[in-house]
C-alpha cells in the first residue's frame, strides 16, 4: 500500500498561491489582473489554511487550482502575449524615431474580442440579466465621463449608446418600477424576465475625477461590460421584436438639427433623447396574450387565480401610470431621468425646442396636463395644466398611483421623499409619510383630508409613546421603592435600641407614608394612618419574568454565549435606534403643531 | 592685424563690465582716481574715430574728440614703455579702416594666438610673473581694489617693476569746468586700472544701452542680410565639380540580397502583404445573437459552482435627498460623520436639499465604484448560511425558579456594630447565633432573630477564622487568630450546655503518652486561659508556628483541622479537643493550601491547593482523589451534605462544581460573577448553595443531587442578592446558611452582616 503523505491531497493541492499561478501562467501581476476580471474569476479563502499553506500558516491570496488551469486554456492569453510583443516593437521602433515602422506596427495591435467570455460566464441569459446591476452602474458611469487620458472617448460614446439603448428598452417593456432620489444619484429598479435590476446613475453636475484611482482596472471591467450589455440589448430587444440597433418610429421626420452635424449623430441624438418610439420589427401589433390563463401556483385554487388576476391588473395599471397625460419639462428638470421615468410609464413628454433635440411639442400646447417647474415661481402660467416640482413623479411612481398634487406646486415645500427600498419588518420604524403612503395605496385615506391624516398618524404613536413611558415610570418606581427600603433599612440599624417590629407589618406601614413622599423622616415616633398597600400584581409578574430571565441567561452554556450577546446587542441597537427616531420625530411634530398654532 | 583691431573694438564693453558702467549715464563724474590704461582707451579712441565718421552728423563732436585724443596720445607719451605698441596700434587703426564691417566673434578667436604670440616676442616674461588672464597688461597690481592705492601717488607697478604714476588729475573746478563745457562728458569713463579717461563711442554707448534694456548687445546686426548661396534657382554648373561615385550609378548588392530574401518570404508565405486598414471597421462592435436557445442544456457549463456578487446594499429612507426629518442627524452626530468620511468609514451624511436641482453631485461615485470592481474581482465569495435564531430557544430549558422555592429573596436584618472588614461568619448549630471575626480585632456573637450583638471578645490581632461546633451539645467556638486558636465558650444560650461544655473542657487530664521522641518538636503547644479570660470566656489557646488563615470542624465536633498556607509541610494541622493534641497528618508539602474540610460523614480530608483538590482516606492514610479545577487560584471550598459533590470557588470569578462519582473534572462551572469568588456554600437541608464575590453580589443557586445515581445533578440559578456596599477593593467576604431555614448570613467589607430570608 502506498504511504499516505501530508500535503499531497486535499486543501494542499486544490489551492494554489497567486504568484504560483503567475508563474503557472507566465503572465504578469499586471495581465493576470486583467484576465481575471475579464473571466470573472476571483479569489478562494480556504477553510483550512493550514493544510493550503502547507502548514506554514502564513495567509496569502488563493485560488482554485482548477481556476487557474481554466484560465490556461483562455486564447485571451495568447492575445496579452502579443500585445506584450507589440508594445516592445513599438517602443523600439519609437525611440528609434522610425516613423514608417511606428505606423506600420500601430496598424498591427492585437485586438481581442471578450464574446466567448460573455458566453462563459453566463451560459444563460438569466444569468447575464442577474448579473447586469454592477454593469449598467458602471456603464453609466462612463457615459457621463469626460474623455481624458485614462478614459477613452470610444469607451463613452459606446457606453452612452448602450445606455441608451437599454434605456429604450425599459421604457418599451415597461419594466421601470422603483426610482429613488439618493445624495448619490437617482436609483432605478426594472424588473426585467423576473430579475430586479437596480442600477444608479450620478447626479448630472461636474464631479472632480479623483486622482488616486486606477481607472486601467475600471477600463477592464468596462471593456466587459460593454459587451455584455451589447448583447444583452440585443437579446433584450429582441425578444420585443424591435430592430436593433433601434430605430425610431418616425425617422423620416426632418429636423433643422440635422443639417448641421452628421447624420448619423443626429439619429444617435434624436434617440437619446427618448421621446419617440422605437420602430418594431412586426408591423401589426398583436395585443398580448392573455395574463390569466395560466397562473402560477396552484390553478384549482380559485381564490389563487382571482388574486392573481386581481395582481396583473394592478400592475397593468401601474405600468400604464402617466398615460395620456402629456409633460413639459422645464429647463432646469434633469430632462433625461424625468424624461426616462415618464416615458416608461405610458406619459408624453416634451421640452423647449431650443433646448435639446427631440422636442416634440411646445410649452403652448394646450394639451399638456402637466408643467415639470423646479423653481420658486412660474411667471407665464397656464389655467389648463398643473405645474408641479419634479419630485411628483418619482412619488407617484414609488406609491403606485397618481397622488395629489397639492404638495407639489413649485414653491411649496415639499413631502419628504422617501426611498421606496425600505421593506418594514415588525418593530421597526415606519415615518408618518409612509403610513400615509401605504394607507392611500390600500385606499383608505382619500388624501383629500391630508393632514388630518398626518395628524392622526402623530396621535397613534403617541398612544404608543405613552404605553412605553407608562412602562418606564413603572420601572422608575421600582427603582425609587428600592432605594427607600434600603434607607429604612439604615435607619433601622442606626438606632439599634429602637424596638424590633416584625418586619411585614411594618413594610405595610411604611408604604402609605411613601406615597406623600416626605421630606424628612419625623424623628419622633408617631403612628400614621395607614392605607392599603396597592399591589400592582401585572407589574411584579413582570418583574419576576424579568429576574427569572436575567437568571436564565446565566446558565446558557458558553458556546452559545457568544452568539446570544451578539443577537440580544444587535437587537438592543436597533430598538434604541427606532427610539431615537420616535423621539425625534416627536419633537419635530410638537414643533410643527407650536409652529402652526403661532401662524393661526 | 585687422583681427586685433576687431578685438580692441569690442573690449571697452569688457572694460566698462568692470568698471561699473552702469554709473556712465549718472552725470556726475566717475571716479578718477583711477590711472590710464593706455592700449585699452587707444583702441576705443581710435574705434570711436574710425566709426563716427560714418554715422556721426555732427563735425564739431568729431572735432572735440579729436582734441581729446589729442591730449591723451601727449599723456601716453609720456609711458615710454608703450611707445611700440602705439605704433602698432596706429597701424591697426589704419587698416581698420578697410576691414571694418568683417570681423566676427569667431574670428577673434581665432586671432587671439597670433596677437600673443606677437605679444611674447616683445615681452618674453610677461607670463611667468603675471597670472591675470587679460591679454594686454600695463598695470601688474593683478585684480584688487584699486582704493588700495588711493594715498600713493602711483597706482601700480608696471612689468619691469617701475611705478606707474597716477595721470594728472584736475580738481573740482576742472571737473565742473569740463563738465560743462565738454559735451561728451556724459559718455567718458575712466579705466580703474589705468586712471586715464576713455571716451566710449557711438557704439559703444548703444551697446550698453542694449544690455541695459536687456536685448542683444550688438543690436540690429543679429540679422544680417541673408546671402543666398545656395540659390533655389537651377543652376547650370555643379558646385562641386567632383566626379559621381561608381555606387551611385551600380546596383546595390546588399539591396538585391535584402530583395530577394523579401520576394523569397513571399514566395514561401511568410511574409503577408499589410491588410490594408479600415479603421471604421474596426472600431465598430458587432453585436449578434449570443444566446440562441436558452432551453438547451449547457454542455460547456460552469465546472464550479458560480457565485454571483452580491447585490449592493440599497439606500434606507436616511439617504434621500429630502429625508423625512427625523432622519437628518443632529450636530454632534455630523461632526462624527465627518470624522468617519475622513476616515473612509462612510461616504454620506443625510441632508435635506428643499428642491431637486440644488443637489450636488456626489464627490465619492466614482470611488464607490471603483471600490466595488476591487471587491468583485479581489474579494474571495462564500456562501454564508444566515441563522435565525431566536434568542430565547438559545437559554436552556430550566425550572423556574418560583417552583425551586424555599430559598432566600429578601434581605431582613443587617447586623451592624464591626468596625472592619468581617472575614468571617459562623451560625451555631441550632441556628439562634452566629459569630463573627472581624478585622478590628474582635469576635461577635449576635442574636439571629433580632440582629443584635450578644457578645464581644477582644482578641490580639485581626480574625481569619470563626467556626462554632457543629454538636449542638456543645458551645464552643474556635477562632484564628494570627499564629494561634482559640477556644471560646461564648456562654449563650442554653445555660446548661454551657456548664456540661465548661466540665467537659476541664475534665481533660494529662494523659501519659509514650515519650515523644526529642528531635521531633511538638507541632503546637495547647495553653489554659486563667482567671480574668476564663471569666470572660476563653478557654484554651492553641499555638502555632505560621498564621492561620481557616479553621474548620468535623462533624462530631471533637476533631477540628487549621490551615497555614505557609506552614509548607505543617500546613495542614488536625487539632483533637478532647484529647488536646495536635497532629500533622502531611509529612511533605502540598503546596500552598488554600482550606481544608472534613467529609460529613465519612472518614475522608479535602484540602485544596493552588489549583487542585486532593481527597484523603484518613483512615487508609492514602489519597484517594485529585480533582482538577481548571481554574487559576481555588479560594473556597464547600463539600455537599450528602458528601459526594464539592464546589470549588476560585479568584477567578469560577464556580466549578464536582461530581466525585463522575469525574475529577468540574461536572459544571458556573461564570455568573464578574469578579473574584471569596466564598462558597452549601446548605445543610435544602438544596441550595451560594457564592459570595468582590462584585458585591450573592448568588444562590438551587444544586439539587439525586439520589439516583443516573441522574446528575441539577443546578439552576435562583437568586442574585445584592445590598453589600464596596470597601477597600473588597465585596462580599463570606456566606453562610442557617442551619436550618432557607435563610443566608452574609459578611462584607464594609463592617455589616446581612440575613436574607
Amino acid at each position: 500500500m502506498k504511504r499516505k503523505r501530508k500535503y499531497e491531497s486535499g486543501a494542499a493541492t486544490a489551492f494554489i498561491t497567486r504568484n504560483q499561478a503567475l508563474r503557472k501562467l507566465q503572465l504578469s501581476l499586471k495581465d493576470f489582473r486583467q484576465l481575471c476580471i475579464l473571466k470573472g474569476i476571483y479569489p478562494q479563502e480556504p477553510q483550512k489554511l493550514k493544510q493550503a499553506t502547507k502548514g506554514s500558516g502564513i495567509t496569502r491570496t488563493f485560488y482554485f487550482v482548477k481556476d487557474i488551469n481554466y484560465l490556461s486554456h483562455e486564447p485571451l492569453i495568447v492575445k496579452f502575449r502579443q500585445t506584450k510583443r507589440f508594445m516592445k516593437r513599438l517602443t523600439k521602433a519609437v525611440h528609434k524615431k522610425n516613423d514608417d515602422a511606428v505606423a506600420r506596427i500601430k496598424a498591427s495591435r492585437p485586438k481581442y474580442k471578450l464574446d466567448h467570455i460573455v458566453k462563459e460566464r453566463y451560459p444563460s441569459f438569466i444569468d447575464a440579466v442577474r448579473d447586469l446591476d454592477d454593469c449598467l452602474t458602471m456603464c453609466f458611469l462612463f457615459a457621463t465621463l469626460p474623455t481624458s487620458f485614462s478614459v477613452k472617448n470610444r469607451s463613452v460614446q459606446l457606453c452612452r449608446r448602450l445606455t441608451v439603448e437599454f434605456q429604450h428598452f425599459v421604457i418599451t417593456s415597461q419594466a421601470l418600477r422603483k426610482v429613488f432620489i439618493s445624495i448619490k444619484g437617482i436609483y432605478y429598479q426594472a424588473e426585467i424576465m423576473g430579475q430586479t435590476i437596480t442600477w444608479i446613475v450620478p447626479h448630472k453636475v461636474g464631479y472632480q475625477q479623483p486622482s488616486d484611482i486606477d481607472f486601467k482596472i475600471m477600463r477592464t471591467f468596462v471593456d466587459f461590460y460593454t459587451t455584455l450589455l451589447g448583447f444583452t440589448n440585443f437579446r433584450l430587444y429582441h425578444s420585443l421584436n424591435l430592430h436593433y440597433p433601434p430605430q425610431l418610429q418616425l425617422a423620416g421626420e426632418k429636423d433643422e438639427t440635422e443639417t448641421k452635424c452628421l447624420k448619423s449623430e443626429a439619429t444617435e441624438e434624436r434617440l437619446a433623447a427618448m421621446t419617440q418610439t422605437l420602430k418594431s420589427m412586426v408591423t401589426d401589433n398583436i395585443e398580448d396574450a392573455e395574463v390569466d390563463e395560466f397562473p402560477v401556483g396552484n390553478p384549482d385554487d380559485p381564490d389563487f387565480i382571482e388574486k392573481a388576476k386581481l395582481e396583473s391588473e394592478k400592475l397593468n395599471q401601474f405600468q400604464n401610470l402617466f398615460k395620456g397625460k402629456k409633460f413639459f419639462l422645464n429647463r432646469e428638470i434633469p430632462r433625461e431621468s424625468v424624461t426616462f421615468i415618464i416615458r416608461s410609464f405610458g406619459g408624453e413628454v416634451s421640452w423647449d425646442k431650443s433646448l435639446a433635440v427631440g422636442a416634440t411639442y411646445q410649452e403652448s400646447d394646450e394639451s399638456i396636463t402637466h408643467q415639470i417647474v423646479d423653481r420658486p415661481s412660474v411667471e407665464k402660467q397656464f389655467l389648463s395644466r398643473y405645474y408641479i416640482q419634479p419630485q411628483w413623479i418619482f412619488d407617484c411612481v414609488n406609491s403606485q398611483m397618481l397622488i395629489p398634487v397639492e404638495d407639489y406646486f413649485p414653491g411649496v415645500e415639499l413631502p419628504p421623499h422617501l426611498s421606496p427600498f425600505v421593506k418594514e419588518k415588525e418593530g421597526d420604524y415606519v415615518p408618518a409619510e409612509r403610513k400615509q403612503q401605504i394607507r392611500r395605496q390600500q385606499g383608505i385615506d382619500s388624501g383629500v383630508e391630508e393632514d388630518d391624516g398626518l395628524m392622526d398618524d402623530d396621535d397613534d404613536d403617541d398612544d404608543e409613546d405613552e404605553e412605553e413611558e407608562a412602562v418606564e415610570e413603572e420601572d422608575d418606581d421600582e427603582e425609587e421603592e428600592e432605594e427607600e427600603e434600603e434607607e429604612d433599612d439604615s435607619d433601622e440599624n442606626s438606632d439599634d435600641e429602637e424596638e424590633e417590629t416584625p418586619k411585614k407589618s411594618k413594610k405595610a406601614v411604611k408604604k402609605p407614608v411613601k406615597t406623600p413622599k416626605p421630606a424628612k423622616k419625623p424623628k419622633d415616633m408617631a403612628v400614621t394612618p395607614g392605607s392599603v398597600e396597592k399591589v400592582n400584581l401585572n407589574r411584579k409578574v413582570q418583574q419576576q419574568e424579568k429576574e427569572e430571565k436575567r437568571l436564565a441567561e446565566m446558565m446558557i452554556p458558553k458556546k452559545k454565549k457568544r452568539l446570544y450577546q451578539t443577537i440580544v446587542k444587535s437587537q438592543t441597537r436597533r430598538d434604541t435606534k427606532i427610539q431615537q427616531l420616535k423621539e425625534k420625530r416627536k419633537v419635530i411634530n410638537r414643533r410643527n403643531k407650536l409652529a402652526k398654532a403661532g401662524g393661526e | 592685424m585687422a583681427t586685433v583691431a576687431a578685438k580692441r573694438k569690442i573690449s571697452p564693453v569688457e572694460e566698462i563690465d568692470i568698471n561699473e558702467g552702469v554709473n556712465l549715464f549718472v552725470d556726475e563724474p566717475p571716479d578718477s582716481e583711477d590711472d590710464d590704461d593706455t592700449t585699452d582707451s587707444d583702441s576705443s579712441e581710435y574705434s570711436g574715430l574710425e566709426d563716427e565718421p560714418d554715422t556721426d552728423d555732427d563735425d564739431g563732436d568729431e572735432d572735440d574728440e579729436e582734441d581729446d585724443d589729442d591730449d591723451e596720445d601727449a599723456e601716453n607719451d609720456e609711458d615710454e614703455e608703450d611707445e611700440d605698441e602705439d605704433e602698432s596700434d596706429v597701424e591697426d587703426s589704419a587698416e581698420e579702416t578697410s576691414s571694418h564691417s568683417k570681423p566676427t566673434n569667431q574670428e577673434i578667436v581665432t586671432a587671439e594666438p597670433d596677437d600673443k604670440e606677437g605679444k611674447i616676442t616683445q615681452l618674453p616674461d610677461e607670463y611667468e610673473y603675471d597670472s591675470s588672464d587679460e591679454e594686454d597688461i600695463r598695470n601688474t597690481v593683478g585684480n584688487i581694489p584699486m582704493e588700495w592705492y588711493r594715498d600713493y601717488s602711483h597706482l601700480g607697478y608696471d612689468v619691469e617693476g617701475k611705478k606707474l604714476l597716477k595721470p594728472e588729475k584736475g580738481d573740482e573746478l576742472d571737473e565742473f569746468l569740463d563738465k560743462m563745457e565738454n559735451p561728451d562728458y556724459w559718455r567718458t569713463v575712466s579705466n580703474k586700472l589705468t586712471g586715464q579717461k576713455v571716451l566710449l563711442s557711438k557704439e559703444d554707448v548703444k551697446i550698453i544701452q542694449n544690455m541695459q534694456k536687456f536685448k542683444n548687445p550688438v543690436g540690429s546686426d543679429m540679422y544680417e542680410p541673408w546671402i543666398d548661396f545656395f540659390t533655389n534657382e537651377k543652376m547650370i554648373h555643379p558646385v562641386s565639380n567632383r566626379p559621381e561615385t561608381k555606387a551611385s550609378f551600380i546596383p546595390s548588392r546588399w539591396e538585391m540580397l535584402k530583395v530577394s530574401q523579401m520576394v523569397h518570404a513571399l514566395k514561401m508565405g511568410w511574409m503577408k502583404p499589410t491588410p490594408t486598414r479600415k479603421p471604421d471597421e474596426e472600431d465598430e462592435t458587432n453585436f449578434y445573437m449570443l444566446w440562441k436557445d436558452d432551453e438547451e442544456p449547457e454542455i460547456t457549463r460552469q465546472y464550479r459552482q458560480y457565485i454571483p456578487p452580491p447585490k449592493v446594499r440599497l439606500p434606507g429612507h436616511a439617504e434621500s435627498y429630502n429625508p423625512p426629518e427625523e432622519y437628518l442627524p443632529s450636530e454632534k452626530t455630523v461632526q462624527r460623520l465627518k470624522k468617519e468620511i475622513a476616515r473612509g468609514k462612510t461616504r454620506t451624511i443625510p441632508q435635506k436639499f428643499s428642491s431637486l436641482r440644488l443637489v450636488p453631485g456626489f464627490k465619492y461615485f466614482i470611488r464607490e465604484r471603483f471600490e466595488r470592481c476591487l471587491d468583485l474581482y479581489l474579494c474571495p465569495r462564500q456562501r454564508k448560511v444566515r441563522m435565525n435564531v431566536n434568542p430565547d430557544d438559545l437559554i436552556p430549558k430550566l425550572p423556574k425558579p418560583r417552583d425551586l422555592q424555599p430559598f432566600p429573596t429578601t434581605e431582613y436584618l443587617v447586623f451592624k456594630g464591626h468596625k472592619g472588614i468581617i472575614r468571617t461568619i459562623s451560625p451555631d448549630p441550632k441556628g439562634q447565633w452566629i459569630a463573627s471575626g472581624c478585622d478590628d480585632k474582635t469576635v461577635k456573637i449576635w442574636e439571629v432573630a433580632t440582629g443584635r450583638c450578644i457578645k464581644t471578645f477582644n482578641v490580639e490581632s485581626k480574625v481569619k477564622g470563626v467556626a462554632w461546633n457543629p454538636n449542638p451539645s456543645l458551645s464552643i467556638i474556635v477562632v484564628a487568630v494570627e499564629t494561634s486558636l482559640i477556644i471560646i465558650n461564648p456562654h449563650v444560650g442554653d445555660k446548661l450546655i454551657c456548664s456540661k461544655t465548661d466540665l467537659l473542657l476541664n475534665s481533660f487530664e494529662e494523659v501519659e503518652l509514650p515519650p515523644a521522641p526529642t528531635d521531633k518538636p511538638k507541632v503546637t503547644e495547647w495553653e489554659l486561659y486563667e482567671d480574668a479570660e476564663y471569666e470572660l470566656g476563653f478557654r484554651l489557646k492553641i499555638k502555632h508556628q505560621r498564621e492561620i488563615s481557616q479553621v474548620t470542624w468535623h462533624g462530631k465536633g471533637d476533631y477540628f483541622a487549621s490551615t497555614m498556607p505557609k506552614g509548607e509541610s505543617k500546613s495542614v494541622l488536625i487539632h483533637q479537643l478532647m484529647k488536646r493534641r495536635s497532629q500533622n497528618p502531611f509529612s511533605k508539602p502540598k503546596g500552598l493550601v488554600q482550606c481544608v474540610l472534613f467529609h460529613p460523614i465519612r472518614p475522608f480530608l479535602f484540602v485544596a491547593t493552588q489549583k487542585y483538590v486532593r481527597i484523603y482516606n484518613l483512615m487508609k492514610q492514602s489519597l484517594s482523589k485529585k480533582l482538577l479545577s481548571n481554574c487559576q487560584w481555588i479560594s473556597s471550598m464547600a463539600v455537599h451534605p450528602g458528601g459526594d459533590n464539592v464546589i470549588i470557588g476560585s479568584y477567578d470569578s469560577k464556580l466549578s462544581w464536582f461530581d466525585l462519582d463522575l469525574s475529577t473534572k468540574p461536572y459544571h462551572t458556573l461564570r455568573h460573577h464578574t469578579m473574584a469568588l471569596r466564598s462558597v456554600t452549601y446548605h445543610k437541608r435544602y438544596p441550595l448553595f451560594a457564592s459570595a464575590s468582590d462584585d458585591l453580589s450573592v448568588i444562590v443557586c438551587h444544586g439539587m443531587v439525586y439520589s439516583d445515581l443516573l441522574q446528575n445533578p441539577l443546578i439552576v440559578p435562583v437568586k442574585v442578592l445584592r445590598g453589600h456596599k464596596a470597601a477597600k477593593g473588597l465585596g462580599v467576604l463570606d456566606c453562610q446558611f442557617h442551619p436550618s431555614q432557607p435563610w443566608i448570613f452574609t459578611a462584607g467589607a464594609d463592617g455589616t452582616i446581612r440575613l436574607y430570608t
